[in-house]
């Protein structure tokens, strides 16, 4: 087999989530408009604020455009050609969890994330987002023990609105860009957490979404707060079946952390890609944002992007409380047609904050990966640091890297430090290997392993095992 | 244990090798010597399957095998080691990590149980204090952040992890100061025995006060002009090439 070859096959795997599970759904027609909202809040049962809310973000969208400047290409959105709410149909109120249609307790566990009490996940808590509704939480009752709570956002917005009025917008304002302010009109469902002051959570949080309807967009919500001294990890897992339709996901995640508080939120996103021709595929549009509000604080982004036909997203930490901390790790695939446009924003208010960025691109096949950052010093952010990394491995010669690094620094007492490199993936470093009796296969999954180190040892225990599996199976065949 | 016979090879269309005839045998040390650019290096590079060459005539034989339509993994996994004159650096692969990876490869093809992460620990421990290496370097990633004389001694250490049957070691002396060529010289007679055979690339002499040549090839422009004893390397160093290839009318 010729070294291409081999990387070729390396990198393209089927996909292995693409199966369709066979659900009754309520829907709603296709189109947007203000009785559509209208419709979606009442169906929902939500409180008048967040009519409110959703009517104000959908007429400021309307004003809005699309942005350009994203280093990737796409036809159009039909906005109206879209459903934005889309549920199975079963009772609404479960007792228990074995109570859910069984297709779809069938569903997470071919995903990997069984929900029945016999099978979970001994010490995740799992919210399963299915299409547009959240249709299970696990381990509720004992994080509601500890203090914590942890349930789909539109239980949140039932029960405890006072919560969500409070921090919902506060840190991704409704009009803060077109895919924002759409996401706040029409958002469904989502999680949220919160953890009240001093907690520590006991057990990993994760929320899984899967996209199964073909015709139905996914717009969801996640709030997670964590009060003075809290902390807690998150992690977001995402895949959906393989239609050769397009399919858009514009997601808001906001993450408020105060005094001493720290979040850490993971995310393995694994949307279907489209095929080897760039048929099908979601668009990932998505607005990711935290505030560490309080003094001391701390937010770490961890994503492995693997799928998605495009991914347009730029988890940020504004760095507002004195000696509060931001990082980013980021490992970005992509293959085939893919294109990637992510990075992140670091925006140091606060005194002697400090914000760490390490981002990793890997592109094979005709794919185009594009590193953004934004590193920004105010005025009055005394002795701020920021140390960024950004890598990125070509395999091949028909994919691109592209890296935008952006610096604004208003204040001399700054220290930002930036470095960027991009290599081939070696025929010298696969020689290397091999003639250690390592056979080519392994040789290049050992190359890549190596290259995004740094990045996967960010993440939780549980999901560095998977996510180590799923680089080799969306690589597998495409190095050469 | 390795035959080479009118061996050609070319890079890019260009022919580098034009005709190698050579024997090796068991408990055999050669030393190929030649000025720059007479194909030493490729010679090596050949011989373990390096993808960029062309081989376009001629035969090699290890252990009465051909081993032309086999790929570098499975000629390394045979005995062959290539101790590479510029080590390849892999970020974020530690030593310890490729090199039980490689072993337990070998293990398998001879059947062998693989050694668990503890049990090649103690493995390691043991060759790194018979090629007097720091044992911290092999928690390092591969060849990242090593000086010249670190590499050389890193490409020993995984030459005596892997106890090849046939070592290929191209210009290992080079860079190398002379407390760090001495090192690396004892390093690689340890290694040697009556079962083993050694093909050492190089430009100079210097490497061959320590180890000891069974026999000597000059090689020009591509073929073996001269072929002798260790005194050839000692008359090489007093003469230089010129008068060689002058005799040799190439």
């Amino acid at each position: 087999m010729s070294q291409t070859d081999a990387l070729d096959s390396f990198v393209s795997q089927p996909y292995k989530y693409g199966f369709v599970t066979d659900v009754a759904y309520e829907e709603f027609p296709r189109g947007l408009n203000e009785d559509v909202i209208r419709l979606l809040s009442e169906k929902k049962g939500e409180p008048e604020f967040m009519l409110e809310f959703r009517l104000k973000a959908y007429r400021h969208w309307l004003t809005m455009t699309e942005p350009k400047w994203p280093n990737v290409s796409y036809p159009e959105v039909d906005f109206q050609d879209l459903i934005y709410y889309s549920a199975p149909k079963f009772k609404p109120q479960l007792n228990s969890l074995d109570e859910l249609d069984p297709l779809i307790l069938e569903t997470y566990e071919k995903l990997g994330i069984p929900l029945s009490e016999q099978k979970r996940l001994a010490n995740v808590a799992v919210d399963a987002v299915f299409d547009s509704v959240s249709v299970a939480t696990t381990f509720r009752e004992k994080l509601y023990d500890a203090g914590v709570i942890f349930c789909s956002i539109s239980e949140a917005i039932r029960e405890h609105p006072e919560l969500v009025k409070k921090y919902i917008g506060s840190v991704v304002p409704a009009g803060d860009n077109y895919y924002a302010a759409l996401n706040s009109a029409v958002f469904t469902d989502g999680s949220f957490c919160f953890i009240p002051k001093g907690v520590k959570c006991p057990m990993e949080l994760s929320t899984y979404f899967r996209i199964n309807n073909a015709e139905s967009g996914q717009f969801e919500r996640t709030l997670i707060i964590a009060e003075e001294g809290a902390s807690v990890s998150y992690l977001e897992g995402c895949t959906a079946p393989q239609f050769s339709r397009t399919q858009l996901h514009a997601a808001v995640v906001e993450l408020v952390a105060l005094d001493n508080a720290e979040i850490k939120y993971s995310t393995v996103q694994n949307w279907f890609s489209g095929d080897e021709n760039g048929v099908g595929g979601i668009y990932n549009f998505v607005t990711k944002r935290g505030i560490c509000k309080g003094v001391n604080s701390k937010i770490s982004w961890t994503q492995v992007e693997t799928g998605s036909a495009i991914t347009w997203k730029y988890p940020s930490v504004i760095l507002k409380g004195d000696n509060s901390v931001g990082e980013f790790y980021s490992v970005a695939v992509t293959n085939n047609k893919m294109q990637a446009d992510t990075g992140t924003k670091m925006i140091h208010i606060g005194k002697n904050t400090k914000s760490t960025i390490v981002s990793k691109g890997i592109s094979a096949g005709e794919s185009h990966n594009s590193y953004r950052g934004l590193v920004k010093i105010a005025k009055g952010a005394e002795n701020a640091r920021n140390y960024s990394v950004c890598d990125s491995m070509l395999i091949g010669d028909q994919c691109s890297a592209n890296t935008f690094p952006y610096i604004e620094s208003a204040n001399s007492t700054a220290r930002v430090e930036h470095e960027a490199t991009t290599s081939k993936i070696g025929e010298d470093q696969i020689f290397y290997l091999q003639q250690r009796g390592i056979d080519e296969e392994n040789a290049i999954s050992l190359i890549i392993n190596g290259f995004v180190k740094d990045v996967f040892k960010e993440l939780p225990m549980e999901f560095a095992v998977e996510a180590t599996k799923l680089l080799s199976i969306k690589l597998e065949g495409s190095v050469g | 244990m390795l035959v080479i016979q009118n061996l050609h090879a070319s890079v890019e269309g260009v022919d580098i090798l034009r005709g190698i005839d050579l024997e090796i045998n068991a408990g055999e040390v050669h030393a190929i010597m030649g000025p720059n650019g007479s194909g030493k290096s490729t010679l090596a590079k050949v011989i373990a399957g390096h993808p960029a060459y062309e081989v376009t005539q001629g035969d090699i034989l290890f252990e009465g095998q051909s081993v032309l339509e086999m790929d570098p993994d499975e000629r390394a996994r045979l005995g062959l080691f290539l101790a590479f004159q510029y080590p390849v650096e892999i970020p974020g692969v530690t030593n310890a990590m490729m090199l039980r990876q490689a072993y337990n490869g070998i293990r398998r093809d001879q059947g062998l149980e693989e050694l668990d992460p503890l049990e090649f620990d103690d493995y390691l421990t043991e060759k790194c204090e018979l090629v007097e290496m720091d044992a911290s370097l092999v928690d390092r990633n591969v060849n990242e952040g090593f000086s010249g004389g670190e590499k050389k001694r890193n490409e020993i250490l995984q030459m005596a992890v892997l106890n090849p049957k046939m070592a290929l070691l191209d210009e290992t002396d080079s860079g190398l100061d002379i407390d760090a060529l001495k090192v690396v010289s004892n390093g690689i007679n340890k290694i040697r025995g009556n079962d083993k055979a050694v093909l050492l690339v190089t430009h100079y002499q210097r490497i061959l006060n320590y180890i000891t040549p069974d026999f000597v090839h000059v090689l020009v422009k591509g073929r073996i002009v001269k072929s002798g004893g260790k005194e050839l390397a000692l008359q090489l160093e007093a003469e230089g090439y010129d008068t060689i290839m002058d005799a040799a009318s190439v």
